[in-house]
């Protein structure tokens, strides 16, 4: 049996607290909203594609519970400064490990600290509070806006 | 005398282990268990009586019919309805709504008309009254509620106007606990010519209702939260009013002539009782009111008061824990927020610990909405609960502190 501390290590503890890039991007080009009715968790993401298809900047705000706020912390830690064609493989691969079956080992070589959300595979439930942040950031990666919004 | 032994040996779901520690089943108000002797009846009537009611001539018809009608007749009693013509059973309180939303809603609501509503109403006491505003150009009006939970009298009286052509309100808030004071709204919403629904859903478990006393004009509750099984509840309505009104759907049973031009309608209940019923969810519904009925609401509500109170000065004396819901007049629901720890966090971690809460908005996300909370835990009581489930769960509590701390 899984122990609650393979929900709720430290990583995870340490992201809920204090969530990297979070608040609103000055610059961003691509946004979008994502929202959970069965639990009410909100999440804003942000991102800055620059003209090389780099993610140059990325953020998120939002409310909802630990791992749906450690979840978009770790994501946005992860994308920065990659390319954004890599985003796919990145995204079936987070999802890949949060649906596996629970004997198979995440590879964490390819999915680097973003393993440490494995443990949601015990707790059906919550499978969607991990996943709703890279659900939010595939919807603004693919309807991208023209111009870079300022604010 | 009040057995709490002999009481949870009678549901037998509750002698189980969850990840190893003992079941507390907190979670009442979204869903209570049911007694052995609910499980009994609904598998008695397949195993032994099984057969469609009102129509065939054969044994098992006869006797199905019997035990359909005869449940009937337990809850009209139980509310006490005028007679059991004024009981119809629907999928469940929802249900109920949504059949008075649209037949009497449908026939009596035109636009300029006001229906009025508390901010405390469940999505089922709301929807079907914002589908009704937008087919008649009606207008919905929300009474509004204090920090503690309580509808606001004054402002409630305010908004009753003769404009008002319904007042919906529920009787006790699944998600705040609040019991409100159905008999003065009734009463008030009458004065000027307004009818009324009252949802049931949550306090007919936990309250006794006289239809009759109240002079109510629609009551609505459903059988699982009242230790039935689900897919079925009632409306209990007065017979005037049902038999002014259009049926909801059309059907089998429901019908005393059908040709191509035109049919008749059967009388009261079956107008509104198309196709063939949930007969097993009836006679379980049937039982669970008469196992109610062998405990008392006498020896239920001062039991499940002691619960309340018990859980409530816990709950005071617990650091970083706000209640949302503290209304004067509440039962069996402690709704809370903790600080630092996400309510759905909160329900995984005591989860484990063996105890069932619910976490979310509780199908009331206005609730949620005022308080300013995305979500609310909530542990909810039932005669069957006991002292050391509620200690349980707030051991529970401590340990998600830690993990977060």
């Amino acid at each position: 049996m899984f122990d609650l501390r393979d929900l709720y290590q430290q990583v995870i503890v340490d992201h809920n607290k204090s969530p990297r890039n979070f608040g609103k991007l000055e610059f961003f080009n691509h946004e979008a909203d994502g929202y959970n009715p069965l639990c009410g968790d909100r999440l804003h993401v942000y991102l800055n594609v620059n003209d090389e298809g780099l993610i140059e900047d990325v953020s998120f705000e939002g409310e909802g519970c630990a791992i749906s706020v450690a979840s978009a912390s770790l994501m946005t830690d992860t994308l920065k400064g990659r390319p954004v064609s890599e985003f796919q493989q990145k995204f079936e691969g987070f999802q890949h490990m949060v649906t596996a079956d629970l004997d198979e080992t995440p590879d964490e070589e390819a999915l680097g600290k973003l393993a440490v959300l494995s443990g949601v595979r015990e707790f059906p439930s919550r499978i969607k509070c991990a996943s709703l942040c890279w659900h939010t950031m595939k919807s603004a990666i693919e309807n991208s806006k023209e111009a870079a919004k300022t604010e | 005398m009040f057995d709490i032994e002999q009481i949870r040996s009678d549901f037998p779901i509750l002698a189980q282990q969850i990840y190893g520690k003992p079941l507390a089943y907190l979670d009442n108000a979204a869903t209570t268990q049911k007694p052995q002797c609910v499980i009994d009846a609904i598998s008695h009537y397949y195993e032994c009586d099984n057969a469609n009611v009102h129509r065939g001539v054969h044994a098992l018809s006869e006797r199905a019919t019997a035990e359909y009608e005869g449940a009937r007749k337990i809850i009209a009693g139980f509310f006490n309805a005028r007679s059991e013509r004024e009981v119809i059973f629907t999928r469940g309180a929802t249900e109920a709504i949504n059949l008075v939303a649209s037949s009497w809603g449908g026939a009596n609501i035109k636009a300029g008309d006001e229906i009025l509503i508390t901010h405390m109403e469940h999505h089922s006491n709301i929807v079907p009254w914002q589908l009704l505003c937008e087919r008649t150009g009606a207008t919905l009006k929300v009474a509004p509620i204090n920090e503690a939970g309580e509808l606001i009298i004054e402002a409630f009286d305010d908004l009753l106007t003769e404009r008002t052509k319904l007042v919906g309100v529920v009787h006790m808030s699944n998600a705040l606990g609040t019991i409100n004071p159905i008999a003065s709204i009734i009463a008030k919403a009458h004065a000027v010519g307004a009818k009324v629904l009252i949802d049931g859903a949550q306090a007919a478990a936990h309250l006794a209702v006289d239809v009759q006393a109240l002079d109510v004009d629609f009551y609505v509750t459903s059988a699982h939260k009242m230790y039935g099984p689900t897919g079925i509840g009632v409306l209990i309505g007065k017979q005037s009013i049902l038999e002014s009104m259009p049926p909801y759907q059309g059907g089998g049973d429901m019908i005393r002539i059908v040709t191509f031009e035109k049919s008749e309608y059967s009388e009261l209940p079956y107008k509104f009782e198309a196709g063939t019923p949930h007969i097993s969810g009836a006679i379980g519904f049937g039982k669970a009111i008469e196992y109610i009925q062998s405990i008392g609401f006498d020896a239920i509500g001062k039991r499940e008061k002691e619960l309340l109170a018990y859980a409530t000065t816990k709950a005071e004396g617990f650091d970083g824990l706000r209640q949302i819901g503290t209304a004067a007049e509440k039962a069996c629901v402690l709704s809370f927020v903790l600080k630092s720890v996400h309510p759905h966090d909160l329900g995984t971690i005591v989860d484990r610990e063996g105890v069932a809460i619910r976490a979310g908005h509780h199908c009331a996300m206005p609730v949620m909405q005022f308080f300013k909370v995305p979500a609310t835990a909530r542990a909810s009581f039932s005669v069957y609960n006991t002292e050391a489930e509620i200690d349980a769960l707030f051991i529970a509590l401590k340990k998600a502190q830690d993990i977060f701390a």
